[in-house]
């Protein structure tokens, strides 16, 4: 619980807040401060990688208003649409690692909810209404919520450790997602439900602004009531979450519920741009995206502590970074073996050894600073 | 639960050289009761209190009453080349039990054995293309598998990674080191000696098709299956594996090797995938960067399926190869039947695993 009094700090530092020099401006003191939100880590690789863009193509970064349509276009446009469902299911899944779980099933569920919405609209008669393109819509969260449902439920009322029920779920679900639509891709024309995924409000891409309308919720009601403390809660120690008078199960599973169904709207996000659901390859590998999202926010695979809007800045820098790859002509498929060493190199940043060295590098180069000062006075 | 296994009696001499380890194991199969024949009677008592076996024993009558269920509902199925297929089919994924039996033993996981497979067999069949001589390519995929098991193996027992995080970010490396080296269906070259390994043996002629044969691939996997029947249940090696399982802080301080036992066998169960990447890529000739997607769980369900406690402690290779047939005869019995779509399998072994995990449950908690 000592985590939920101090604000959203990095799990490296160690360093209390005595230890800060007055010495410095006010300026430098900030920035510190700003170095040590969990997010800061992406924003500055966002930014190199934005600058390597831009060393590329001087107007990588340039922004034009499309008179005709009132759209605005450019590659941070792009961006911001390629990162819609990245930031869903990774929104999802910092809930669900917080609670010490796990969530390997978000992208076979991406692919379940675009199958059966898919599937909905191309057996119905008058797909282009807008009521057509909501049933489906309500159909693929449904089916998330469901999926997400029965994750939950075999983790909290069976009992099955995350990683396995979720692996369960990962492959059942694309086995359905094949079932639904009889093994084919299937495709349907439906203009209303194309507008979620290539729509724009204000010149903006209307699915990032329902993403980040929907993180940002997901953000308040966590952060804004007791419930993010309580996930953490139960991520820390269950029995002692219960002890304290929590449900641990009732959160867990509520947590279970939320991934799902945010993977599914990520489903439609990543469906409803092309119009077609590829049983095997919508969603594929997403769940390393959604974990790639949560670590590099700060989030600790351990549990007991996460940072949605680490996540969110992670899912930025994801769709930056594939961007970036293919604008670069670096072949795509290089990009999830770059991942997975990410991940593992975050993974071992975050190791109780690896961290136990950087405290003791620090501690001695303290020691070290202390001494010259005692020399200098 | 507890690593009450027939004479557990952890080695009481603490001295950890191999020289020592050898001669301790070698002194201690012949002094097992089986061995010297004369007290048999001592053997009975402890196979009849050790409830552990109850899950393979039920797993073994799953079998037979498939075998006799698809006989009389199907025909054809009691009959030599039925048989043979059911077990060259299946020799990668009974490699892949033992491997997980092992690991699972420990309490641990590996999720990354289907991705290692594809990354194995994709730069197998990319060297033997390159020209590169059947052995070595065996070689290299068996190097690539120890490579990739040696580095979960590092993450879990030098970093502390949770196995399944770490395994789980190793799958993600080797599918995406796999997609980087080909994301099309590899051929192997017509006539490489890799293609010989899984050219199948007529061991006996019967009618028509109806021949018993058996492949080199089979006879690999029979091997490492009594290799790992040996290592887990006649070595001191294989006492530490239960050991760690039962409890891996009353192992540490039994002093017993616990860190480099859970990292050989992290590292072992990466080799056994190459190994299952050289039997697969043989029979099939084709690698392809999604090969072996999801035989993770059907590696992890023959295992449960065998008896093995996904809490670890307890398990028997042997009951891992049971639940390996059992899957296959479970797809051969689907793909007979006709009326279940084939993409059902994955739900459908993911059902049977889970009932598994709650039947094993109500076992354990009823032993208590």
């Amino acid at each position: 619980m000592k985590s939920s009094a101090s604000p959203p700090d990095h799990p490296g530092s160690t360093s209390g807040p005595g230890t800060t020099p007055t010495k410095p401006g006010a300026v430098t003191g900030w920035l510190k401060r700003l170095f040590r939100l969990p997010w800061a880590g992406a924003i500055a690789a966002i930014i190199v990688l934005l600058a390597i863009d831009l060393m590329a193509d001087s107007s990588y970064l340039a922004v034009s208003y499309n008179s005709s349509t009132g759209h605005l276009v450019g590659n941070l446009i792009d961006i911001m649409r390629a990162a819609a469902p990245v930031l869903m299911i990774a929104t999802g899944m910092t809930l669900v690692i917080a609670t010490a779980g796990i969530d390997l099933s978000v992208g076979s569920v991406m692919a379940a909810a675009g199958a059966v919405s898919m599937e909905f609209l191309s057996n119905n008669q008058n797909a282009a209404s807008a009521s057509a393109a909501l049933s489906a819509l309500a159909l693929a969260l449904a089916l998330g919520t469901v999926l997400g449902l029965a994750n939950g439920l075999l983790v909290t009322a069976v009992g099955l450790q995350p990683f396995i029920s979720t692996l369960v779920m990962m492959l059942a679900a694309r086995g359905l997602a094949k079932v639904i639509t009889g093994g084919q891709n299937a495709r349907a024309t439906s203009e209303p439900f194309r507008f979620i995924a290539n729509g724009y409000v204000l010149g903006l891409p209307v699915v990032f602004l329902i993403a980040l309308v929907i993180a940002a919720s997901v953000a308040l009601v966590c952060r804004r009531t007791a419930l993010g403390m309580m996930i953490e809660a139960v991520g820390l120690n269950p029995r002692a979450a219960r002890l304290a008078g929590l449900r641990s199960r009732g959160l867990i599973l509520t947590t279970y519920v939320v991934s799902g169904l945010l993977a599914a709207i990520a489903g439609v996000f990543a469906t409803a741009s092309v119009m077609v659901v590829d049983v095997s390859n919508t969603g594929y590998l997403m769940e390393m995206d959604a974990i790639l999202a949560v670590v590099i926010g700060g989030t600790s695979l351990a549990g007991g502590k996460f940072s949605l809007g680490g996540a969110a800045a992670g899912a930025l820098l994801i769709a930056t970074l594939d961007k970036t790859v293919l604008f670069l002509g670096v072949p795509a498929s290089a990009t999830p073996a770059f991942k997975a060493a990410v991940i593992i190199a975050l993974c071992l940043l975050q190791s109780q050894r690896a961290r136990s060295w950087l405290a003791s590098i620090k501690a001695s180069r303290r020691s070290r600073a202390d001494q010259t000062e005692a020399v200098a006075a | 639960m507890t690593a009450n296994q027939p004479g557990s009696s952890v080695p009481t001499s603490s001295q950890g050289s191999a020289a020592t380890s050898r001669q301790a194991s070698t002194r201690s199969t012949a002094d097992h009761p089986a061995r010297t024949g004369g007290t048999r009677r001592r053997h009975w008592p402890s196979l009849r209190i050790n409830r552990s076996v109850l899950p393979t024993l039920a797993a073994l009558l799953i079998f037979i009453t498939m075998l006799a269920f698809g006989q009389f509902r199907y025909g054809r199925i009691l009959q030599f080349n039925t048989l043979s297929n059911l077990l060259i089919n299946n020799a990668q994924l009974i490699i892949l039990a033992v491997a997980l039996t092992f690991v699972i033993i420990t309490g641990g996981i590996d999720l990354s054995v289907g991705a290692v497979v594809a990354l194995c067999s994709v730069a197998g069949v990319l060297a033997t293309q390159a020209g590169l001589p059947a052995p070595l390519a065996i070689g290299l995929m068996i190097a690539l598998g120890l490579a990739c098991g040696s580095l979960s193996g590092t993450l879990v027992q030098v970093f502390g990674v949770q196995p399944f995080i770490a395994t789980l970010a190793l799958m993600f490396l080797a599918r995406g080191l796999a997609s980087m080296l080909s994301t099309v269906p590899e051929r192997l070259p017509e006539g490489s000696g890799l293609l010989a390994l899984g050219q199948p043996i007529k061991l006996i002629d019967g009618p028509k098709v109806n021949d018993l044969t058996i492949s080199p691939g089979v006879i690999i996997a029979l091997a490492i299956v009594a290799v790992a029947y040996f290592l887990l249940h006649r070595t001191r090696f294989g006492r530490t594996i239960y050991a760690i399982g039962g409890s891996e802080t009353s192992a540490e301080l039994m002093g017993l090797p616990v860190a480099r036992t859970k990292w050989l066998i992290y590292a072992s169960s990466g080799t056994l995938s190459g190994i299952a990447a050289v039997v697969f890529t043989a029979r099939l000739g084709i690698a392809q960067n999604i090969t072996g997607l999801g035989w993770e769980l059907d590696a992890i369900a023959a295992t449960v399926i065998g008896g093995t406690l996904l809490t670890g402690g307890a398990g028997y290779v042997l009951g891992s190869v049971i639940g390996s047939l059992v899957l296959g005869l479970m797809i051969v019995l689907i793909t007979r039947d006709g009326s279940v779509p084939p993409e059902m399998t994955t739900i459908i072994t993911g059902g049977i695993l889970l009932a598994f995990v709650v039947l094993q449950r109500a076992v354990v908690r009823q032993r208590r």
